[in-house]
């Protein structure tokens, strides 16, 4: 076992998602199944290995510092399920 | 009881003053109306691609290279990932394994004598937005504004061992930034924050005690205040064999006391992995070296100048280059005229004192260092009097005017001429021959009254001095 059901269920817990107690299984069984896998590539000798941090071979791009309105905030407010022409609104962040 | 030693560690958050954000070109402008500055970039809309803006590495490499880091010539950006309305990706860019700049170091001065304290390392990363909630009803309203403005953490060594280290670090740290041009240092208004790890050992013991993390200090004195009521209370708690709880503490800034952050139920566990959107940071020497060559003379080789070269004293060569504006004005008034201590005095005196009421910086003042130098030259060389002076700054202070030109409208000329001042004494000795007997008995205390007899005649502008030196020789 790769993974725990513990674990599987503290990581759901982060990524604020509720499992039943038959999903939690699957998924432990699957992430674990996953893991496995993963562990073929710990049979290389990778002690004199640079990390690879990303698979594309190119150097970050950058921009000048000059600003650009790009939208008008009604664009950026329509996809909100609450607004009120000026703010977000949000369920109350403190009680 | 044990004598205990504080060991003290700061963490450093310093907006930047890019214009744009630092991933997208959005405006930074504080203040502006709510949610008018964000795109589909800041505002986290899926399949969009963030791009670094140049001037963020420009300013984060300058700082490096001012408190002499190492700079990684490939650095990378990660995602911490959290739940919080106010970050609408769900995750924040930010650098983890790979910053931008490595150790370095910031010499301070302490009462003890100059000290070296580490910088662990300078990363980069974006503010969070803003949320404002509702005194009535039961939301909150989120302003996207400040969403990927860029910041850049300077984290230092636990090298500090008093409030007052911490204190002499954080200044000589905004100092530093302010020259650089890269951080206005504004603490009220949050470009400039500070979080505090503190922890206190038996004096002697090499281990470090459990540590708490202090937040909310938005002045130098807060963070005077919030360190030392912390080392106190850990103290306390050692002494009543009690254990220091590892935990975040805000200050209140009301009663000068730290209290327990109210802690979620899990902890913190942000999972932060390579962000896949941004490559790998790759500088080149061609920037770094312009960049360096770009550098101005920063306040600690500045501050030692100013001793050398104008034979200031120490505190007048602390408050000259604490703001780099202000340093530039003096040497400028220096320039004009060479009499450094004189042109210092009235810059920390009536300078400041001017630009402190009217809530103005130096670079908004309107009498130019060479006005300043003209007037102090004026009072010296006795073309007018020391108070004249003082009126004469009010007004070019206000105005900008040439005091030269004041001085002149307004007939403020000191009477400098040994014999039109002889005259007039003559004249008040005259009239008053009983006290003239007196002063000739013994009276010597006369001389204050002759004095304004002729500041009478003369409306305040016969040069003191002068007056008393001939009133002497006449009455011998």
């Amino acid at each position: 076992m790769k993974i725990t059901k513990d674990e599987t269920a503290k990581v759901a817990k982060l990524a604020r998602l509720e499992l039943s107690e038959e999903k939690l299984e699957l998924f432990t069984a699957q992430l674990g199944d996953i893991l496995a896998y993963m562990d073929k590539l710990g049979e290389l000798d990778t002690s004199q290995t640079e990390p690879l941090y990303t698979p594309v071979s190119h150097t970050t791009v950058v921009r000048e510092d000059e600003p650009a309105r790009t939208v008008a905030r009604e664009q950026i407010l329509s996809g909100a399920p609450e607004d009120d022409g000026q703010f977000f609104i949000v369920p109350k962040i403190v009680g | 009881m044990p004598d205990y030693e504080p060991v003290i560690g700061l963490e450093v958050h310093a907006q930047l003053k890019t214009k744009t954000k630092i991933f997208c070109s959005c405006s930074t402008n504080f203040g502006d109306e709510p949610n008018t500055n964000v795109c589909p970039v800041c505002a986290g809309m899926p399949g969009v691609l963030p791009v670094l803006n140049k001037k963020v590495l420009e300013f984060s490499v300058k700082t490096g290279l001012a408190v002499n880091c190492k700079i990684n010539m490939k650095s990378l950006f990660a995602r911490k990932n959290y739940f919080y309305p106010d970050l609408p990706k769900d995750y924040q860019i930010s650098m983890y394994e790979e910053p931008i700049c490595g150790p370095g170091r910031i010499d301070i001065e302490t009462s003890a004598g100059p000290k070296r304290i580490g910088v662990t390392r300078i990363h980069l990363e974006e503010d969070a937005g803003k949320s404002i909630h509702s005194p009535v009803e039961n939301v909150s309203f989120v302003d996207l504004n400040r969403t990927g403005v860029p910041l850049m953490e300077i984290v230092s060594e636990p090298d500090m061992r008093s409030p007052e280290e911490a204190v002499a670090y954080l200044k000589a740290l905004r100092a530093i930034l302010v020259y650089l041009d890269v951080c206005d240092g504004n603490m009220e208004e949050g470009s400039f924050r500070c979080d505090a790890n503190v922890s206190v050992r038996p004096r002697g013991q090499k281990e470090f005690g459990i540590r708490t993390e202090l937040k909310n200090m938005n002045s130098f004195r807060h963070v005077q205040r919030a360190l030392e009521y912390e080392i106190g209370r850990q103290c306390d708690l050692l002494d009543d064999g009690e254990k220091v709880v590892q935990e975040t503490r805000l200050f209140d800034t009301a009663k000068s006391v730290t209290v327990a952050m109210r802690t979620k139920e899990e902890a913190n566990d942000y999972r932060y992995f390579p962000d896949p959107d941004l490559p790998p940071v790759v500088l080149r020497q061609e920037w770094i070296d312009r960049w360096a060559s770009e550098l101005p003379e920063l306040p600690a080789p500045r501050r030692a100048r100013f001793l050398e070269q104008y034979g200031l004293p120490a505190d007048a060569a602390d408050l000259l280059t604490s703001e780099r504006a202000l340093a530039d004005y003096f040497e400028a008034a220096a320039a004009a005229y060479n009499e450094p201590k004189k042109i210092a005095n009235w810059i920390m005196t009536d300078l400041l004192r001017e630009l402190n009421q009217a809530h103005l910086s130096v670079s908004d003042c309107k009498l130019a260092p060479e006005g300043l130098a003209a007037l102090v030259r004026l009072v010296d060389e006795g073309v007018i009097s020391g108070k004249s002076g003082k009126d004469v700054f009010t007004e070019v202070f206000a105005s900008g005017e040439d005091p030269e030109a004041v001085v002149k409208a307004k007939g403020l000329v000191q009477i400098s001429d040994a014999s039109a001042l002889e005259e007039i004494v003559d004249k008040v000795l005259a009239a008053n021959p009983a006290e003239v007997e007196s002063y000739k008995g013994g009276k010597k205390k006369l001389m204050g009254f002759f004095v304004g007899q002729i500041m009478r005649e003369t409306k305040g502008q016969a040069n003191p001095g002068l007056v008393n030196q001939i009133i002497q020789k006449k009455l011998g």
